[in-house]
């Protein structure tokens, strides 16, 4: 199903805080400050559409996707899906909307448990939301599903330990879409797998989107991956989003200094085009969640900060439009001279 | 090997490692021969399993044992075969002469201890530096390469710093007494990309500086077209191709490096191609196919290939396969 301009949107994140306190001391416990993981993220989500999520490790790439599924306590914000607030339902109030947003991990192994044959791992999520109502009825449907990822129906029996790390990924997917979810939110789902076993299941996923019409947030570090899958990227950068754009705007013309360091860093595979390349390699690494930086969180690795860098946060503008950015470059601040 | 005057740096002939698991014994590297000529970057790239970190180990002779052993072959450095080094003798190889970087440098420190004690402890124990002397060096190691505020970072532990920071030491570490070669075993795997990049090249310009060979081994295809002068690409425990970095990301003949290029994304490449994966899956070393191990998953599989093993064979100046099968050049 093709996105269309005026559907509303799947889902919609308006300004999501997720602030994780923290502590010191072992008998008398002091609030000490808040890892701010997440703090002002706003995006929206058509059906059947890839957003990709990149950035350095510790952006908050994560807490975002398990913020959106209510795994982790939102702060501040709203989580809006299928046209319903969920940001602060309770446990019984998710049960039905667990249903629609699935989760893959990017760790086969430790995802699935070792101890259940196959049959009950795909079985279990049909179970506990009332969609194959009898064992045998749940067996059958499990055998489609293994069949629907790339697996054989007669694997059914066997446990995780009998499969190889690509295809207990697909188990991971078997179970995850068991459920008809409307949304996939993947992390890292490639990231542990072999370079040749990836583009077999980064096929997969796009089968799969391609049959059910599922959206994905699609998290990852590597780039040509997110690229590859995405149709709109997000860029993180210490809890917020720096840049958003259709991905391939976001490889042809990136705007923020940031997202042009992550593409300048990935090196291309070829030795010539390598060689000729000019190095612009960004210098630090990502400062502490606990003391983000003044103004421009970046403004501290930036090889084009300004005065006004330091001082005053750039806001995403253009937001709705296709391409927004988060860059005094880019978005004068009114009444400041940069 | 053929048509260079000077001998290389580093002469590998036949290594072959075994491992006894519960399925038997297995040949984690199998007849693998590579040379290394001074102060160049060999890049070995692989998937997992394929036998890189095992042939890092075996230069060494740090596979682990008494269920791992080097069966067969030469390691000749500098004119020595390594394997008939008594363990003194090997000692003073490894860290002098060839220094190691592993992937995790948390499994090379003492948590319990600050860098500064890590760091100096060589000078002070080999050379019988005195301590503040000993410190001094250390600073001036960590300086190099760029960890900023050293002086006070020589107080801090290891777990005080970050991935980056730690592997940055480690390299400091490395090149402490001007090894004339360094083995990297997935430097950079665990960091960010751009960590990833600010490591790699600071490994590479202190490597050219002090005219150090470096063999780097990885399974990112990108890392090895900016970094390699030549590169080894293994499979199933064997070598199946190596020549420049030129030869194999331009003219890559085995079918399994080219269909490695082939499955992954690009980003100079138009997305709207699917991808083309590798059918199947990398063999188990227990129940290896016979004859080439990648026929299975090989497109342009013949005849002699599920009977025997094809043997690199030279098809350019440096450029080395191991294929029976034409359709692939
Ligand atoms: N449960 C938690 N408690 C405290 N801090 C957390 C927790 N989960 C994540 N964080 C912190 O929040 C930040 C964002 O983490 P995460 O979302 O996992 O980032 P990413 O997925 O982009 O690597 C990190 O600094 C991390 O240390
Ligand atoms: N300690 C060990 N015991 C048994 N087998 C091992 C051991 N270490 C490595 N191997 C075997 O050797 C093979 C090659 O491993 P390795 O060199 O670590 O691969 P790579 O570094 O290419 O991922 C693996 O398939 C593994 O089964
Ligand atoms: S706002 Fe300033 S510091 Fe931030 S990215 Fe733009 S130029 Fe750099
Ligand atoms: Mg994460
Ligand atoms: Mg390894």
């Amino acid at each position: 199903m093709p996105p269309s301009e005026n559907d509303a949107p799947l889902l919609c994140v308006e300004r999501l805080k997720v602030h994780f306190p923290l502590y010191k001391g072992v008998i008398f416990k002091r609030r000490v400050g808040a890892a701010q993981a997440v703090d002002g993220v706003s995006f929206t989500l058509r059906a059947g559409e890839t957003l990709g999520l990149v950035g350095e490790s510790g952006c908050g790439k994560s807490t975002t996707g398990l913020a959106v599924l209510r795994m982790t306590e939102v702060n501040d914000g709203r989580v809006v899906f299928e046209g319903r607030d969920i940001t602060r339902l309770d446990r019984a109030g998710m049960q039905p909307i667990r249903r629609r947003m699935q989760m893959v991990y990017q760790d086969p192994y430790g995802s699935l448990n070792p101890r259940m044959p196959v049959a009950d791992i795909i079985g279990e999520p049909l179970a506990v939301h009332g969609l194959a109502p009898g064992k045998a009825e749940r067996r059958e449907r499990a055998r489609e599903l293994l069949q629907m990822v790339g697996l054989r129906a007669d694997m059914i029996d066997r446990y995780p330990h009998e499969f190889s790390g690509g295809q207990r990924q697909r188990i991971g997917i078997a179970r995850a879409i068991a459920v008809h979810p409307g949304l996939l939110i993947c992390d890292e789902p490639v990231s542990a797998l072999d370079v040749s076993i990836q583009a077999q299941v980064v096929n997969l996923f796009e089968d799969l989107q391609e049959r059910f019409g599922m959206a994905y947030i699609f998290i990852a570090h590597d780039l040509a991956v997110v690229r590859h899958v995405s149709d709109r990227i997000a860029v993180m950068y210490l809890g917020r989003i720096v840049e958003v754009a259709a991905s391939a705007d976001l490889y042809r013309q990136p705007l923020h200094p940031y997202t042009q360091a992550l593409l300048a860093a990935i090196p291309i595979p070829d030795p010539a085009a390598e060689a000729a390349r000019p190095r612009q390699i960004v210098a630090g690494e990502v400062p502490s969640v606990l003391r983000p930086p003044s103004g421009c969180r970046f403004h501290t690795r930036c090889p084009k900060a300004m005065p006004v860098c330091a001082r005053i946060e750039p806001v995403l503008a253009g937001e709705g439009g296709t391409h927004a950015v988060a860059c005094h470059l880019h978005n004068a601040v009114e009444g400041e001279a940069a | 090997m053929a048509g260079s005057m000077t001998s290389p740096l580093l002469q590998v002939r036949g290594l072959t490692v075994q491992f006894r698991t519960d399925r038997g014994f297995v040949n984690a590297v199998d007849s693998v021969s590579l040379n290394v000529d001074a102060g160049e970057t060999l890049a070995v790239v692989g998937e997992s399993g394929s036998g890189k970190s095992v042939t890092a180990l075996s230069l060494l002779r740090l596979v682990p044992s008494p269920q791992g052993r080097i069966v067969a072959g030469e390691v000749i450095f500098d004119g020595q075969d390594l394997l008939t080094l008594d363990d003194r003798q090997m000692r003073a190889v490894r860290g002098n002469r060839i220094a190691m970087i592993f992937q995790e440098p948390m499994s090379s420190l003492n948590p319990t201890l600050t860098m500064g004690l890590q760091v100096a402890e060589p000078f002070s124990i080999h050379d019988g530096t005195p301590w503040a002397a000993a410190l001094g060096k250390a600073k001036t190691l960590l300086d190099r390469v760029r960890i900023p505020d050293s002086g006070a970072r020589l107080a801090a532990y290891p777990h005080q710093f970050s991935g980056g920071m730690r592997q940055r030491v480690m390299i400091a570490m490395a090149l402490a007494c001007r090894p004339r070669m360094i083995i990297a075993d997935e430097p950079t795997t665990a960091l960010d990309v751009t960590v990833q990049a600010q490591i790699l090249d600071l490994l590479k310009e202190l490597t050219q500086e002090t005219r150090s060979a470096l063999i780097l081994i990885t399974h990112d295809l990108g890392v090895v077209a900016r970094y390699a002068d030549r590169v080894c690409v293994m499979y199933a425990g064997r070598i199946v191709e190596t020549g420049t970095a030129r030869d194999i990301y331009e003219r890559a003949s085995h079918p399994y490096t080219r269909a490695l290029m082939a499955s992954i994304p690009r980003l100079d490449r138009d997305t709207a191609t699917r991808l083309e994966p590798i059918e199947g899956y990398p063999p188990s070393l227990a129940q290896l196919p016979p004859g080439c191990a990648f026929h299975p998953r090989c497109r342009f599989a013949a005849d002699p290939c599920g009977r025997r093993v094809p043997m690199l064979e030279k098809i350019g100046e440096r450029h080395h396969r191991a294929c029976f099968v034409d359709a692939a050049v």
